[in-house]
């Protein structure tokens, strides 16, 4: 089997166990060069399983899995060195010629001049922008992010949004995000997919123009979609 | 996108074993394309510019323009990150390997001849000398004599190390009372102290237990002090914010989160106290392997020197054993990784 030309991420049949518990089973995944794909889902149902088997943190059971060598990981935490700079931490493994590209992802990120900081006088919110820069100076062709505005306040979590989508706008890597939060989907994505006992209970493209608004019809009718298959009533947004 | 070109580019090297797949395998071997040598001669700027969101990319953004920034490669299975499984069975082998090979190396090393026995003592010799003790009853009266001294010193000293360590890493009070003078405590070596200690308690049991006890607080007071600073702030004050106080706090909360150290701490005392029992078995003692180890060494007994040696060693091992087993009862929720 040959992945497409086109694609950054080529799955067929995965399937994935934990004991008596089947979080993934026989996925087929197809991810286009710079898409931006999103996968939704109720917690414990196996998305960050999945995209832990794309970081080659988990080994499938059965299944073929592709992904480009170029990919790097943001996790829910920040998961910054605490007894290194910032700098130090943008560029960790890399050779010191990086530097200065570890300076331009950290202006990138809006962070500019924090290269000397020590990770624990950052807030929440500039310690997961580190990491972002971090992920960013690698120059990934797929970027993974792991439910990365979860546990950032209300406000700087649309901030990062924002700033998740400039980013990828500009870079163009492949990026599968996983998250719980309806809207933040509809907002980013290219493609959704709700993962359900271990398939995909449905799978939509979203083909709005950016910047998305929420009040838009077609945003509130993909999310009355989303919701229905989480199963959490529409009529409560 | 037109991404085409650049997705049927050479294959950049490849690393390790994520290129036996059959899938990367499969393309690794495909023959390049005609049109593609360009993307092998220009390693900063990939020839994707018939791509307009690249392209601008590549004057925005400072890191498009990096010694980082290379074409697209292959995909490939991501290589596994974790680390790999391990059989119960191949573990347990491997931890004895290194034992059984030292065991070998002596066993062949005295039975050629390539070592005389007045170096080392043959296997032969030492088991004729344990038999020798057996057959006596002496070695079980020397090892619980020991047993009790060491148990009764560690118990002592532990338990004072403990309530020090603890009060110290709970109060900026007690931090201040206690922790310069314990830092001078560990500096002075417990061996000067015998001279005092025999004109104060005499030679007999009291300054053996006292010996042992005052080399246990240091490793004791040390790591438990480490543990309980250690302990998630958070997580203390919540519980205060319980109610927890006092006692209550400490033995509900604190002791708990700091028992990995402690525990660490109980195998440096009981390794402390085998080394005290040698100087305190050294005078005044009529049985004990510490006076085992004087009498090998005042008769020039080979066997007998490695006998104590392996003795030692079988300690270490069944201290290490008694440890990983209270590990496992009064850490069950680190199952696994505490005592593999």
């Amino acid at each position: 089997m040959s992945a497409p030309a086109s694609s950054a991420v080529s799955i067929r049949g995965l399937r994935k166990a934990f004991g008596p518990k089947t979080v993934l089973d026989g996925i087929d995944l197809e991810i286009r060069r710079g898409e931006f794909f999103v996968l939704l889902g109720p917690s414990g149902t196996g998305k960050t399983t999945l995209l832990r088997i794309l970081a080659g943190l988990e080994l499938p059971d059965e299944g073929t899995v592709l992904a480009p060598r170029r990919r790097t990981t943001v996790y829910q935490e920040p998961r910054l060195v605490q007894a290194r700079r910032v700098l130090a931490n943008v560029t960790l493994g890399l050779p010191r010629s990086a530097r200065e590209a570890g300076r331009g992802a950290l202006a990138e990120v809006g962070l500019e001049g924090y290269g000397g900081a020590w990770p624990a006088t950052l807030s929440g919110g500039e310690a997961q922008r580190v990491a972002l820069a971090r992920a960013l100076v690698r120059d990934p062709e797929l970027l993974l992010l792991d439910e990365p505005f979860a546990a950032l306040d209300a406000l700087t979590r649309l901030q990062m949004q924002e700033l998740v989508a400039e980013l990828c706008e500009r870079h163009r890597p492949a990026v599968v995000l996983v998250t719980h939060d309806v809207d933040e989907a509809v907002r980013l994505a290219d493609r959704v997919a709700v993962l359900r006992e271990g398939f995909f209970a449905v799978e939509q493209p979203i083909d709005l123009p950016h910047p998305r608004d929420r009040n838009d019809p077609a945003f509130i009718a993909h999310r009355r979609l989303f919701l229905s298959h989480l199963g959490v009533a529409a009529a409560s947004h | 996108m037109t991404l085409e070109g650049v997705a049927q580019a050479p294959p950049t090297p490849t690393e390790g074993p994520a290129a036996a797949s059959p899938a990367a395998a499969s393309s690794a071997a495909a023959p390049p394309i005609a049109g593609s040598p360009a993307v092998t001669s220009s390693a900063a700027a990939p020839p994707i510019a018939t791509s307009p969101a690249i392209t601008s990319s590549a004057t925005a953004s400072p890191i498009a323009t990096s010694p980082a920034a290379t074409p697209p490669g292959d995909l490939e299975p991501p290589r596994y990150l974790g680390s790999p499984r391990r059989r119960p069975a191949v573990s347990t082998a491997v931890r004895g390997a290194v034992p059984l090979l030292l065991v070998t190396a002596w066993w062949y090393g005295t039975g050629s001849g390539a070592i005389s026995p007045d170096v080392l003592a043959g296997p032969g010799a030492v088991l004729g000398a344990l038999g020798e003790l057996v057959a006596t009853g002496q070695l079980g009266d020397y090892l619980l004599a020991s047993a009790r001294r060491a148990g009764l010193g560690v118990l002592a000293g532990g338990g004072i190390g403990l309530l020090l360590g603890v009060v110290a890493g709970l109060s900026a009070l007690g931090e201040e009372l206690i922790d310069p003078t314990m830092q001078m405590k560990r500096a002075v070596p417990f061996l000067a102290l015998v001279p005092l200690f025999i004109s104060w308690f005499g030679v007999e049991e009291t300054f053996k237990v006292v010996l042992i006890a005052v080399a246990a607080v240091g490793p004791m007071y040390a790591y438990s002090y480490l543990g309980v600073r250690g302990a998630d702030r958070k997580t203390v004050e919540a519980a205060r914010g319980f109610g927890l106080t006092g006692p209550r706090l400490v033995l509900g909360v604190v002791i708990p989160t700091a028992l990995p150290n402690i525990l660490m701490a109980l195998r440096i005392c009981l390794s402390v106290s085998l080394t005290g029992l040698i100087a305190a078995e050294q005078i005044g003692a009529t049985e004990g392997i510490g006076y085992l180890v004087t009498l090998a060494q005042q008769y020039y007994r080979s066997d007998y020197m490695v006998l104590c040696i392996l003795i030692y060693a079988v300690l270490g091992l069944l201290i290490d054993l008694a440890i990983r087993g209270v590990e496992r009862l009064a850490m069950p929720w680190r199952g696994h990784v505490a005592a593999r």
